[in-house]
């Protein structure tokens, strides 16, 4: 057994630090710590509220009478509500992301940008009063003309609502709240489509849609999708517009249009909230976990979709 | 080595011109099938509505129709698409004009001296105000910028500046991530959880709503201000530690005051996205009729939930008029709350203005 | 294939900014033009205005003609699209599609036009231009890979395939080699000389060697004064350029005494 002859290297020292340097990264790091501690302390707080709501007196649960068939309707109601939502939304989104930054005159796609950020900014219970007492009253003469057309299809099988606060409306007001976000991401990565990319594209001889076909497309294809995945989040945990549109009830229908129809876990919430005793608080807690969960899981989802792209791109 | 049967032929030549729509081809589509849908809309007495429908659809289908037998599918088909795209910017227009006009048109006639400076304390019927839920609005909004603009602003120093490529920083930046995706009666939730556990299953108060707000802010802040310290060059700070200038006054004296218009502008839209947030405060400052200062003792209004209060529960119309007053202080609140935003957008687009690095 | 091109009383706008005035010239066919001049003075403009891809810049606008095969590029009747099909475009940086696979960013141009290609043809017309852009044999053993995976002097001649993949008449070349080390650009420069037997071709650069290497005619370009518009100063044959110029700007210029 040979005994090393090398001198053992030391560790390199740290360099001296100032006070100043030390209680300056140290406020930033602390600052840093702070946000895993809340968002530990939202895990921790939501499950010691929520657990015991899983398992409270049948009646608690009423009309149902045990937790999955409570919050079963209502994640069916949080889904196609968004869902609705995200169709509507998308197309348009998509559409106006791609008229500020490659359709219109530049001197129309400046206040544009800035009239879809305003839309960002309006409180989402200004948009329920507008959705319940304005848009949904308009709306009674398309539910009725989907009823008369389209009730063939389960979606518009009716009656319908003579009030016009469907599940329907609520998807409308949804998607307007959610085109904002998605049109204002997706307008940035096509407008960081490299010029030369879509040079390449135009000089040999695109029309301008080939072009954006061509490059801005696949290049801005993942943060397309994160957006259309941001814009889903927030539809599912938006509140008050479906609080406010909605006159909901416990059941599960591919309805739209009728005067029953499915609320959201938010919504839920929110309108059950006023009322409820010390047991159902649990209960709601509880919901809301599971709509955290929910959202998490989308988010989570989108971030992989960008990265595994990433990971392609950079092949 | 080139191979001669690339070469194209001699004799071909080129054809450059095609034929092609005039410019002014699109407009006289739209002045036409305008025309050509209000005959049946006429006929059948549709609404406005309906006619204009018909006429997108219809110059949705002429237009490319056109241009298919004059210059080509290639063309149509990137005619059909112009035109879907600004339809697409025209028909989302619509419902923000709406929206504002509703809320101008509902509001303003509401609002008056007395809607400004009464709250709601013994009132039956119509007549108060929103005095109380102004002042819970700001000192629950200021309560939680105080508490998020320090901490999002250090955490956006730590992952620009300290954290780069460390694994608390990569996490950080994950949970920021979690953070924007948190639905806002989930932060509620939580704040009422916390609050509840450590004062009692009745506790109620501003505070709760502020910690609420946080949550959601933070993200923002965090964001906006990595961003921002991301775009100041690096050449700038190893300018400064080439002066033996240790990091921490680098980053105080050098990175932060470059960033500093853009860190303004994303706080102030950070507090112009919360202040309208009602679902956690809905869940955790509750809803009162009177003035409260105390964020730390019982409820407190905002403006955000007594606009929805007001739309829940209105209470009972006058004879002879149609809606109960709850409804008309719910547009007068609501316009109150939009001014409110849309001042604090305008400010921090005028502050972006002010602050940014002068050039010449 | 292989047109003249003749310039006449050329301006060229952005705006109202009036950034190179009254160009006259005649580009032979079949043959290499060079555009030198110092920085600015609107070479690239006057290069991009012959295949109209200036006017994607919104505001730009030409006065003047250009004549190509007898047709005047900037008439109404004439679509801008099929112009940049007849003259293509190899630009400053190279720039293959980053998506796309080197096989479909030669067809990239040839898929817009047709509507379905038989793999043989799209095969036989990847194999020629690759081989005429003198980057086949790096490249036949990996074609399904990204472009981006190639070396910058390879991504350039990618794009130079690209280009002449959908057969044109011209070829603008913008500064093909200022991001290339000096072997990919001496491979660029034996492939323009290659090329100029089937191509006319039209290059801009700021290297004079490069001009005097490649080229048999050159035209100088250069500013009157500090923010006046840009113009051309001489267009002579090369040989002539370089070593008699008519200008004595020229000469400063040629011998390095600015710019």
């Amino acid at each position: 057994m040979s005994v090393t002859t090398s001198v053992p290297e030391k560790a390199p020292a740290k360099p001296p630090r100032s006070l100043g340097d030390r209680l300056f990264s140290g406020v930033a790091r602390a600052a840093g710590l702070t946000i895993l501690a809340a968002l530990a302390g939202v895990f921790i707080f939501l499950t010691i509220e929520g657990v015991p709501g899983l398992s409270q007196p049948t009646s608690t649960y009423a009309p149902n009478h045990d937790f999955l068939s409570y919050v079963g309707p209502l994640i069916y109601g949080t889904i196609l509500a968004a869902v609705l939502a995200l169709i509507l939304a998308v197309p348009f989104a998509l559409g106006i992301a791609l008229f500020i930054s490659h359709y219109a005159p530049r001197r129309l796609a400046v206040p544009v940008a800035y009239v879809i950020d305003l839309l960002a900014a309006v409180p989402s219970v200004v948009f329920g009063l507008w959705g319940a007492r304005s848009l949904a009253t308009y709306l009674v003469p398309l539910h009725e003309w989907l009823y008369a057309h389209l009730s063939w299809l389960p979606f518009f099988a009716g009656p319908p609502s003579v009030t016009g606060r469907t599940i329907f409306t609520a998807g409308i007001v949804l998607a307007i709240m959610i085109l904002p976000i998605i049109t204002a991401i997706s307008r940035e990565v096509f407008a960081q489509t490299p010029r030369l990319d879509q040079e390449a594209a135009l000089a040999l001889g695109a029309t301008r849609w080939e072009m954006v076909r061509m490059a801005v497309f696949p290049y801005a294809r993942s943060g397309m999708v994160s957006a259309i995945m941001l814009g889903l989040g927030r539809a599912l945990g938006e509140t008050m517009a479906v609080a406010m549109v909605l006159s909901a009830s416990p059941i599960v229908t591919l309805n739209l249009i009728s005067n029953t129809n499915p609320a959201t876990v938010a919504s839920n919430i929110a309108s059950s909230f006023a009322e409820a005793t010390p047991a159902k608080l649990h209960v709601l807690i509880a919901t809301g976990l599971v709509l955290f969960a929910f959202t998490f899981a989308v988010n989570f989802a989108a971030r992989w979709v960008v990265g595994r792209n990433d990971r392609r791109m950079s092949r | 080595m080139t191979s001669a049967n690339l070469a194209p032929d001699l004799a071909a030549s080129m054809r450059l011109s095609r034929p092609r729509l005039p410019r002014w081809a699109p407009v006289l589509a739209l002045v036409l099938t305008v025309a050509a849908a209000g005959l049946p809309a006429m006929l059948l007495g549709w609404s406005v509505v309906g006619w204009l429908a018909l006429a997108l659809v219809l110059f949705l289908a002429a237009l490319p129709g056109w241009a298919w037998a004059v210059e080509g599918g290639r063309s149509a088909v990137d005619r059909l698409m112009t035109a879907l795209i600004w339809s697409a910017f025209g028909i989302a227009v619509i419902p923000l004009v709406w929206l504002i006009w509703t809320v101008v048109s509902q509001g303003a006639s509401v609002i008056s001296v007395e809607f400004l400076t009464y709250s709601m304390r013994n009132i039956v019927g119509s007549g108060g105000g929103i005095y109380h839920a102004l002042i819970g609005t700001l000192l629950v909004t200021g309560a939680a910028a105080v508490i998020s603009i320090p901490i999002g602003i250090f955490a956006a120093i730590y992952l620009v500046e300290y954290g780069k490529g460390t694994q608390l920083g990569r996490w950080i930046t994950f949970l920021v991530d979690v953070m924007t995706g948190i639905p806002s009666i989930v932060a509620g939730l939580f704040a009422l959880s916390l609050f509840v556990l450590l004062f009692g299953p009745q506790f109620r108060a501003g505070i709760g709503g502020a910690v609420a707000l946080s949550l959601l802010m933070i993200p923002i802040v965090v964001r906006s201000t990595e961003e921002m310290l991301r775009l100041v060059p690096a050449d700038l700070r190893e300018a400064s530690y080439a002066l033996g200038v240790p990091k921490w006054r680098t980053i105080s004296k050098v990175v932060l005051p470059t960033a500093l218009g853009g860190i303004i502008t994303g706080v102030t839209l950070a507090i112009a996205r919360v202040i309208g947030e009602t679902a956690p405060l809905l869940v955790v400052a509750g809803k009162t009729d009177s003035t409260n200062f105390n964020l730390f003792n019982e409820r407190m209004s905002t403006l955000p939930v007594y606009i929805y209060y007001s739309f829940t529960q209105p209470g009972i119309a006058p004879p002879g008029v149609s809606d109960p007053p709850g409804i008309a202080r719910a547009w007068g609140a609501a316009l109150v709350l939009i001014v409110i935003v849309m001042v604090l957008n305008l400010l921090a687009r005028v502050i972006g203005k002010i602050f940014a690095p002068k050039k010449g | 294939m292989a047109k003249s091109i003749d310039v006449s009383d050329l301006n060229i706008y952005y705006g109202d900014f009036l950034a190179v005035e009254g160009v006259n010239m005649t580009i032979k066919a079949r043959s290499v033009t060079a555009f030198i001049g110092p920085s600015g003075c609107g070479k690239s403009t006057m290069l991009r205005s012959l295949n109209r891809m200036h006017e994607v810049i919104p505001g730009a606008r030409v006065e003047g003609k250009i004549m190509v095969d007898g047709q005047s590029l900037y008439d109404a009747s004439v679509d801008p699209v099929a112009v940049r099909r007849e003259i293509g475009m190899v630009f400053q940086r190279p720039n293959p599609f980053p998506t796309m696979s080197i096989y479909d960013n030669v067809l990239a141009g040839n898929r817009l036009n047709a509507k379905r290609l038989k793999k043989s043809e799209s095969d036989d017309i990847v194999e020629r231009s690759l081989k005429a852009a003198n980057l086949w044999a790096e490249v036949k053993d990996r074609l399904g890979k990204p472009g981006m995976g190639l070396s910058g002097g390879q991504q350039q001649r990618l794009c130079i395939a690209r280009a002449i993949a959908v057969e044109p008449q011209v070829l603008l070349m913008d500064e093909p080699c200022s991001a290339l080390d000096p072997i990919s650009t001496s491979a660029i420069e034996d492939l323009i000389h290659e090329l100029k037997t089937d191509y006319t071709i039209v290059i801009v650069t700021h290297n004079m060697q490069q001009a005097a290497r490649v080229s048999d005619d050159t035209g100088f370009f250069n500013l009157k004064a500090t923010g006046e518009p840009g113009h051309l100063v001489e267009f002579n044959p090369t040989k002539k350029m370089f070593t008699n110029p008519d200008h004595e700007s020229t000469e400063a210029y040629i011998s390095g005494r600015f710019g």
